[in-house]
């Protein structure tokens, strides 16, 4: 077993960063002109780390299978970033933040981290204001909150709906700067298919121009990664299509661990499937849940009737409808967590309940809120008596302000008018909480390997709240790790620049191009396209909203057929020294097939239910998860392993908040 | 519905391209982009060729696709990349001519796929606010007027896509750059850049290939977010101004 040491710095709680931050080692300026870094991926966790330790001094590569750094998934974020300003003065606090993200996590994160993110959230708006990110204010000039699921306080920043692509282009411009002033290489277009280690420490990588195949050799003193979530290992997902778990994945396989897999999120408000040659999935911003009311036909007869086309929404009596979150969670409604909403989502369409033809839809209302704007909006117009038409059409005019954006993405995709009709959603795979394992430094096991942002497992627990993704990427890039890189490099100031013409980084190359050329050579008739639908859809039936043992085992098998028949089945066109996006996705699915199969594992070993881990075994009697804090208070850290991957595990330790069972009743 | 597809198909920058004629069968959910799955997968089951075409994010935000429908930048709806197009905007029988965007700054990679990083030299040229980690006062600390922060939103929605220059007839990229210039202009943070940020970014513009502008407005027309062309406008105030207040180098 791996001794796995989280490195938790003394101290109480609220001390242990800011006294751990002022007695680390330091690296002298002159020492880090001296030092390279590697920086794999530039999204909002890799590039304002690039950016920062470029800024601090160190020579810094950086590398994107992107074309451009501003081209990562986190530009698809939607809703907004959390951070405990409390400028609404409505009771928020550090401890407030830390709390709702423990209990948000249902007990299944490390305090430590989780109250040093929390404390680091205030920096992060500070800094993405002074680099012009045009966050959402009030008519005094000072920045606008909003709420989000799970919590009583407003603490969400935002600009529009496209959040995150407003703090990703605050991070990329940080990092142009750092790139112009020659601070910081940046290379585009080049994936990383291996982490090479020499005596044991991370000291560079493989990279594939993709360009023209070519395999490069990139030294550095230390490697750190920010390469995103794994959500598309479930091939539909509100992911872009081009994220994938390779870069963690080849980490893993160099002895880094996988912590938490199956800790997935489903966020409950996407817009359903409508055919087999679907390729991905749109999220509606969960902010949508301020306003909208979710909702199914109390009786199997109507919603048979939709589903028939013999009636719609509007057919449906007030008195017939179920507001199942509101009945179930009176103290949250709508606003519940993302694990619970969507479970109860599975939940009523299981009970043939849903509102699409496919069976897989709740319905999600505006026309409450749309009534209560109208007539707020008449009355401070000072209209008396407002016709229908007059109050609807206000409402609209409100709701469309705050959500106009997100209306039009739903009309462009459904055809559909959702101010008329109510629009229907489904859950949908979105995040994953689970990834590489790391300490308080965020380093992995792997001496001088580093994971930030979505790729590491920290923070979340087994279920993230909603604007704390965007929050925790840009604290590990900005305000974490370039303090905490420290510890390791301050003991690396006399290793001399790394050379890649060393027997480790030839075998490393070597075992590239081995597995390029396997892949290339099989020629079978499938594409790897077709392999990763049907991968995805083993994963999201057995290990998606609901899961049991049966099913885990069963899916595990599947699996493993499943990629005995890559290998022997595949075919790639083209050749591997051109630019061949059918070989980096063949490349990708090879990996996911792997991971696939450890997030089963990970799921069976994890005898209980919590946060976005559902084991239809272990539920109380109502169907909510039912935790079982005495056998599982602990991180699952997985060694790859082909035959049966291996269990690592930290213990976690609650000292400040005590273990209860999540309640939004 | 079937569809009668022209694609632009070409090997590599060195290589001269043609049209490709394909049929195939889509449905009126599928997005444009799916479409375009469906006739790769039925190539590559042939052995053939898939076409090269750039995607990532399928929901009008990342600025990856790119593709000229009809010779209409993103295809012919308006608001709309390409990646949220859905097939209900075409009819059974339709003849639709697919390329990819044509400017001498941004030469062709294969097929529809081109490279744009002349974008990404524009900004580092100097599309930024020069503040280091920690150096940030408290978020609040200076007010900005509501509508300012919004009309600095509206500059900052570009998602770098490069429409603007495939639809300009002179291939320029002065929607983008002045989006950004514009952008920064407007908050109190960015203003003390500003003089040297519009020359500097000018000066990169020019140095990457892109033609002038002649005010066509055809760039505005085709943003797929609908960047105003007043930012070309502002901009080209700001330039002049601050080349007559500066002769430093940029
Ligand atoms: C639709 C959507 C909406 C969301 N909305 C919100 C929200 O409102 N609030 C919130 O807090 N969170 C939200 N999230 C979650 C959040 O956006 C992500 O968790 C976060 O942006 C991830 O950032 P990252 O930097 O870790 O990874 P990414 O942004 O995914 O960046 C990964 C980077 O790694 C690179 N990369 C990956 N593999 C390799 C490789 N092998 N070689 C080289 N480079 C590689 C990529 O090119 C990219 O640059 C949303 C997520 C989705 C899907
Ligand atoms: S694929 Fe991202 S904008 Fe079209």
């Amino acid at each position: 077993m791996i001794n796995l040491d989280p490195k938790i710095p003394k101290g109480e709680l609220g001390e242990k960063w800011s006294q751990y931050r002022g007695t680390m080692n330091l690296v002298a300026p002159n020492n880090k002109r001296r030092i390279d870094i590697i920086v794999v991926g530039t999204g909002l966790a890799g590039a304002s780390a690039a950016a920062t330790l470029g800024e601090l001094g160190y020579n810094v590569k950086a590398f994107t299978f992107h074309d451009s750094p501003r081209r990562a998934h986190s530009i698809a974020a939607q809703g907004g970033i959390n951070a405990a300003k409390n400028y609404q003065n409505d009771g928020d606090s550090i401890y407030r933040l830390f709390y709702d993200t423990i209990k948000g996590g249902d007990y299944r994160s490390r305090e430590a981290n989780v109250h040093r993110l929390a404390e680091v959230s205030v920096n992060i708006i500070d800094q993405a204001v002074a680099q012009g990110v045009p966050l959402a204010r009030e008519y005094g000039g000072l920045l606008a909150n909003r709420s989000f699921g799970g919590v009583q306080v407003s603490r969400t920043f935002y600009a529009k709906g496209q959040t995150g692509q407003q703090l990703l282009l605050g991070a990329y411009s940080a990092l142009s700067r750092q790139i112009a002033l020659g601070n910081v290489t940046m290379y585009n277009r080049h994936e990383m298919v291996d982490l090479v280690k020499v005596d044991g420490k991370a000291r560079g990588i493989i990279t594939r121009n993709l360009l023209n195949g070519k395999l490069e050799r990139h030294a550095a003193h230390c490697v750190v990664l920010a390469t995103g979530g794994y959500g598309n290992v479930f091939y539909l997902s509100t992911n872009a299509m081009g994220c994938n778990v390779t870069a963690a994945w080849r980490a893993v396989h160099r002895g880094a661990l996988m912590a938490n897999p199956c800790y997935t999120q489903i966020h409950p408000t996407c817009i359903p499937q409508s055919g087999d040659y679907q390729s991905k999935l749109t999220l509606m911003s969960e902010s949508l849940r301020n306003d909208g009311r979710v909702w199914v036909p109390n009786k199997v007869e109507d919603a048979e009737a939709i589903r028939k086309g013999s009636k719609t929404a509007l057919d449906i009596p007030e008195a017939d409808r179920d507001y199942y979150l509101e009945r179930r969670y009176p103290a949250f409604g709508n606003l519940v967590p993302r694990d619970v909403a969507s479970r109860a989502a599975k939940v009523a369409c299981d009970e043939g309940k849903g509102v699409v033809s496919t069976g897989k839809a709740v319905y999600l209302d505006f026309a409450s809120a749309i009534e209560r704007y109208g007539k707020s909006a008449a009355h401070s117009k000072g209209i008396d008596n407002p016709g229908k038409d007059t109050v609807t059409k206000l409402g609209e005019e409100v709701i469309a302000a705050k959500y106009g954006n997100l209306f039009d993405m739903y009309v462009k995709i459904t055809g559909e008018d959702p101010y008329k009709m109510p629009m229907k959603i489904y859950p949908a795979v979105h995040y994953t909480m689970g990834g590489l394992w790391v300490d308080y430094n965020l380093e992995t096991n792997v001496p001088g390997l580093f994971a930030l942002g979505e790729c590491n497992f920290s923070d979340h627990g087994a279920n993230r709240l909603g604007a704390s993704a965007l929050m925790q990427g840009l604290a590990d890039g900005y305000f974490v790790i370039p303090y905490t890189i420290g510890q390791f490099l301050s003991k690396e100031i006399r290793t001399p620049k790394i050379s890649d013409q060393t027997p480790e980084f030839e075998a490393a190359q070597n075992d590239s191009q081995a597995r390029i050329d396997r892949l290339m050579n099989i020629g079978g008739e499938q594409s790897a396209e077709s392999f990763h639908r049907k991968l995805g859809k083993i994963v999201w039936e057995y290990c998606g909203m609901s899961r049991t043992e049966e099913g885990l085992n069963k899916g595990r098998a599947l699996i493993r057929d499943l990629r005995k028949e890559f290998y022997a089945d595949l075919y790639v066109p083209g050749t591997s020294t051109e630019f061949n996006p059918e070989l980096e996705k063949a490349l990708r699915v090879a990996d996911f097939l792997e991971l696939g199969e450890t997030l089963m594992v990970d799921a069976l070993n994890r005898n209980e239910s919590c946060g976005g881990h559902f084991r239809a075994e272990y539920a109380s009697p109502e169907g909510e998860a039912a935790r079982n804090d005495k056998d599982y208070t602990y991180v699952a850290a997985w060694e790859w392993n082909d035959t049966d991957p291996i269990l690592h595990r930290e213990n976690l330790e609650f000292e400040n908040v005590e273990l209860k069972t999540r309640s939004y009743k | 519905m079937k569809l009668t597809l022209k694609v632009w198909r070409q090997k590599s920058k060195d290589h001269s391209g043609s049209f490709e004629n394909h049929t195939v069968e889509a449905h009126d959910h599928m997005s444009f982009l799916e479409m375009m799955d469906v006739l790769n997968e039925r190539l590559v089951s042939e052995k053939k060729e898939p076409i090269a075409f750039a995607h990532d994010c399928r929901e009008g935000i990342c600025g990856t696709c790119n593709m000229v429908i009809n010779g209409k930048p993103h295809g012919p709806l308006g608001g709309t990349t390409v990646c949220q197009l859905h097939m209900r905007e075409f009819n059974d029988g339709d003849v639709i001519a697919i390329e990819p965007w044509r400017a001498k700054a941004f030469p062709v990679i294969k097929d529809l796929v081109v490279d744009r990083s002349s974008f990404d030299r524009i900004i580092q040229a100097g599309g930024y606010i020069s503040v280091n980690t920690g150096q940030a006062q408290d978020a609040n600390a200076i007010p900005i007027e509501k509508d300012t922060a919004a009309q600095a939103m509206d500059a900052a929605t570009c998602i770098g896509c490069g429409a603007c220059v495939a639809a300009c007839p002179n291939a320029s990229a002065m929607l983008f750059t002045s989006a950004k210039v514009n952008h920064l202009a407007l908050l109190p943070q960015g203003q003390v850049e500003s003089p040297r940020r519009v020359r500097a970014m000018v000066k990169q513009m020019d140095e990457e290939g892109f033609g002038a502008c002649s005010n066509t407005g055809a760039c505005e027309v085709e943003c797929p977010k609908e960047i105003s062309i007043e930012n070309i406008a502002a901009m080209n105030r700001m330039y002049v101004s601050a080349v007559i207040g500066s002769q430093d180098e940029v």
